[in-house]
């Protein structure tokens, strides 16, 4: 770099080159999530002979999709710079809310759900609008909204579950399967799908560039002419937005809405992101590696219950792996 | 007065800002014509960054009126300042690390349709901008990746893109070196004067007769002079900016061959960068270590202290081979090393003046039965503030609210209460004014004569061959030359801070990597 301008006639064919190299940098978290999904696949698959048959697969895919889908909606936040603690609780809030819509009110289940899913915009929204506005860093402002959301579902539901008993349509969306033949729940296809179109908007469109850029650099962001506050606040909409879709998968594949749960899967969620290579400082991370997160954490959960290993430990060993994940992913950067 | 016929692209007329307590702008005037590069000076404080952020439109004027060709204007904003053909490339760059050279560029701008983004015409319009420039980067690259040299072509093209009529530079150069400030005021005057103007930001007064036309200097918040650099005498543009003459001073009195050697270094190597760097301090002595930025100066000071894995070398003191692992090792070895990079790794910011004094000596020094004793850190920083002439209200003074200057000095203390005899400083001046400078040159030279020894890392030469009583240059990780004072002039310096080292010590494959990054 010593004499920049005698040095640009013969780089014009050198741009492809450093390009591919550091486009295959980047992969490397994912490549080292997968490859450690793989292993520990199959390190299940020779430990138990039940670990991998169809069935198992099936309902281990089915366990995946509660954290999976907050944790999509996570990893925006969290690539954005900021948190979201709210995901657990706001999405009991959300079921709940869904039981409200469509047992007490009795609105159909289509529209029921579009509600729920608006409800979770909506929390999304405090929350961005508390973390600009109000200039609450986001840890405390999405911490008071756990608290918010858990006690609200509990005061609107009465601390007594909602049950879906005359709607079986709408246990359907989780539970049913729309693939003859085979039983395979809707909910593994509505989880695929959002990581989709999550994975759409993080790479190719405005949204999603403006999340990595925020994350990168705020005040940078703001000075090139783009209205952060704007941008963050949709963020958390869209975090919102997941939350709702997560309750109304949980209270379908439950047939109720359970007010007391909730607590805790914030922390599962963010350990999906956080295992799947987003940097919790922000500017990176991605979508299949969210993905990647959550698969590891409930083919842990599964295998280990499937070998015998006692439920006590399985928050143990989950707590090594994310250890594990982070310092591979730190030691990578410390020697690239 | 013949200003005032010349066709003006930018006009300032008796703008004034204050903030609380502060009057920092009153009745400023500027005057920018097309094409030309106009220098604005001013020590630290004097008002320029709070001009800047009026033009960008992030602060609004309390008093007076802009003209950008000829018509009033009002900047309500960042955004409206690009549109007005406004651009600022601040100090501190304004870039997305994590994203790539293209994104960085077009970011706000984004070609899309109606959902998603272009990103194949975001970097053929990239790669034609940086051709049209002569900029040699890959749109694709991740800024984080790039030299501070390469993400200021970022900053540069960026600014260019906008069309921008008025660039303004807030001390461009800061961390570049000679060769890279070669090529920025080429840059500047092929693509930038003709249809542009700029105003030119810096310290460095040597730059402004590079490439200034006019110096318009401010002092206090207010308008002092301008001048025409061919007329004027960097003498001249100083003293307007102290208000007062200034001695540029004479090279080092003596050179001290009959000192004991403090401390020894014998081929240290790194993974990363330094290939069998080996050299000698003596008691008493400023070596200056002197090179092109990446040369490995900075390196050579973190491998010593411990900060950096070492491959291979040795680090000996008065005689003694020691092994040291880290900064705390080295402090106990009593060198102290003043990063370059003093808000971020050097001082507390948010702390007060004594807490930053006595942070390194708390264990050994200011600990009674496992409290800290707060008055004797008081008492010592007190001390320290007047020996060190610290201008600061008291030591309860968060460090964030001093001068540049006043902050390195803090950061001097730190070292001398834990009774350093050996200190490293890297870049001591950097940022700071032309006033406060030489209040650190005499610090530095009345703690040589103390009998402590110093290594002093700059990238000014004018100040190395001001300082220094040894200049040991580097490029490319390895030690190309030696000078004594008496020896050393900027064209030797320079010669050996570009000469290519011979590659026959082997191992040169990972020099190439260093840099690429």
């Amino acid at each position: 770099m010593t004499a920049p301008a005698a040095v640009a006639p013969d780089q014009e064919q050198q741009p492809e080159r450093p390009g591919g190299l550091a486009a295959l940098k980047g992969k490397f978290q994912q490549l080292l999530a997968f490859a450690s999904l793989v292993v520990i696949v199959l390190y299940f698959s020779i430990a138990s002979p039940n670990f991998l048959n169809y069935s198992n697969i099936t309902s281990l895919l089915f366990s995946t999709v509660v954290i999976g889908t907050l944790a999509l909606g996570a990893t925006f936040v969290i690539v954005a710079g900021g948190i979201d603690l709210s995901v657990g609780t706001g999405m009991t809030l959300c079921a709940v809310m869904s039981g409200v819509f469509i047992v007490n009110w009795g609105v159909p289940i289509w529209l029921g759900v579009l509600m729920t899913l608006a409800f979770g915009a909506l929390i999304g929204l405090v929350n961005g609008l508390n973390v600009t506005f109000l200039k609450l860093p986001p840890f405390i402002a999405t911490l008071a909204m756990m608290l918010v959301a858990q006690g609200l579902a509990l005061v609107i539901s009465k601390s007594a579950p909602i049950y879906f008993e005359g709607d079986s349509g709408y246990t359907d969306i989780s539970t049913g399967s729309i693939i003859p033949g085979a039983d395979f729940p809707n909910a593994v296809l509505i989880l695929a799908a959002a990581a989709l179109i999550g994975g759409i908007a993080l790479n190719r469109t405005l949204l999603g560039r403006y999340t990595y850029s925020i994350g990168s650099n705020e005040e940078a962001t703001g000075l090139s002419g783009i209205d952060v506050r704007k941008w963050k606040i949709i963020i958390y909409v869209v975090c919102g937005l997941f939350i709702g879709l997560a309750g109304v998968l949980i209270s379908a594949r439950l047939g109720s809405a359970q007010p007391a749960t909730g607590m805790g899967y914030e922390l599962q969620a963010i350990a999906a992101v956080v295992i799947g290579g987003t940097s919790l400082s922000g500017g990176k991370g991605s979508i299949v590696g969210t993905v990647i997160g959550a698969l590891i954490i409930s083919v842990l959960n599964n295998g280990l219950q499937i070998t015998s290993v006692p439920q006590e430990w399985q928050n143990v060993i989950l707590g090594c792996v994310i250890v594990a994940a982070v310092y591979a992913d730190q030691a990578r950067k410390r020697t690239a | 007065m013949s200003t005032e016929n010349t066709e003006s692209l930018l006009r300032v007329r008796g703008v004034g800002k204050a903030f609380p307590g502060v009057q920092a702008l009153q009745d400023m005037h500027l005057d920018l014509a097309p094409g030309e590069v106009l220098a604005l000076v001013g020590e630290n404080g004097a008002g320029k960054s709070t001009l800047m952020k009026l033009l960008s439109g992030i602060y609004t004027p309390d008093a007076g009126e802009f003209f950008i060709d000829g018509a009033q204007v009002r900047i309500d904003g960042p955004r409206h300042a690009q549109q007005l053909g406004i651009s600022i490339i601040h100090q501190e760059f304004n870039l997305m690390p994590d994203l790539t050279v293209a994104q960085n560029i077009f970011i706000g701008r984004e070609p899309r349709g109606r959902l998603l983004l272009r990103d194949r015409e975001l970097v053929a319009r990239t790669r034609e901008l940086l051709q049209r420039l002569q900029l040699p980067l890959d749109p694709n690259a991740r800024v984080g990746t790039l030299t501070v040299a390469q993400q200021q072509m970022v900053e540069i093209a960026k600014a260019l893109s906008y069309d921008a009529k008025i660039l303004i530079m807030d001390e461009p150069t800061a961390a570049l070196n000679d060769a890279e400030v070669a090529a920025l005021h080429d840059l500047i005057r092929r693509f930038v004067a003709p249809r542009t103007g700029v105003i030119y930001i810096s310290h460095r007064m040597d730059e402004l007769k590079a490439i200034a036309d006019r110096i318009t200097v401010i002092r206090d918040g207010r308008y002092v002079d301008t001048l025409t650099t061919e007329d004027a005498s960097m003498q001249d543009v100083i003293a307007r900016m102290v208000g007062r003459e200034i001695d540029t001073g004479a090279g080092p009195e003596g050179v001290r061959d009959d000192r004991e050697t403090v401390l020894s270094v014998a081929g240290l190597s790194t993974k990363a960068l330094l290939k069998d760097v080996s050299l000698e301090l003596k008691q008493g002595e400023i070596l200056g270590l002197a090179g092109l930025m990446g040369a490995g100066r900075t390196e050579v000071a973190r491998a010593i202290v411990g900060a950096d894995p070492v491959e291979s070398g040795t680090v000996t003191l008065r005689g003694t081979q020691v092994r040291i692992k880290n900064p705390a090792d080295a402090a106990a070895h009593r060198i102290g090393y003043l990063s370059e990079d003093r808000k971020r790794l050097g001082l507390l910011v948010e702390q007060d003046v004594s807490a930053n004094i006595g942070i390194s000596s708390l264990q050994e020094r200011f600990l009674s039965r496992g409290f800290v004793n707060d008055r004797a850190v008081r008492e010592k920083s007190k001390e320290l503030v007047a020996a060190l002439r610290i201008r600061t209200p008291s030591v309860d003074q968060p460090v964030r609210n001093l001068s540049g200057g006043n902050q390195q000095k803090v950061a001097l203390a730190k070292w001398l209460v834990k009774d350093c005899d050996i200190l490293i400083v890297d870049e001591p001046t950097r940022g700071i004014d032309v006033g406060a400078k030489e209040e650190i040159y005499r610090l530095l030279n009345e703690l040589a004569q103390q009998g402590k020894s110093l290594i002093m890392i700059s990238s000014e030469l004018p100040e190395l061959l001001r300082m220094a009583h040894r200049i040991v240059v580097m490029s490319e990780g390895r030690v190309t030359g030696e000078l004594t004072a008496a020896e050393a002039t900027q064209e030797k310096v320079m010669h050996y801070a570009t000469l290519r080292p011979s590659p026959g010590d082997g191992g040169g494959d990972g020099d190439s990597d260093a840099h690429a990054a």
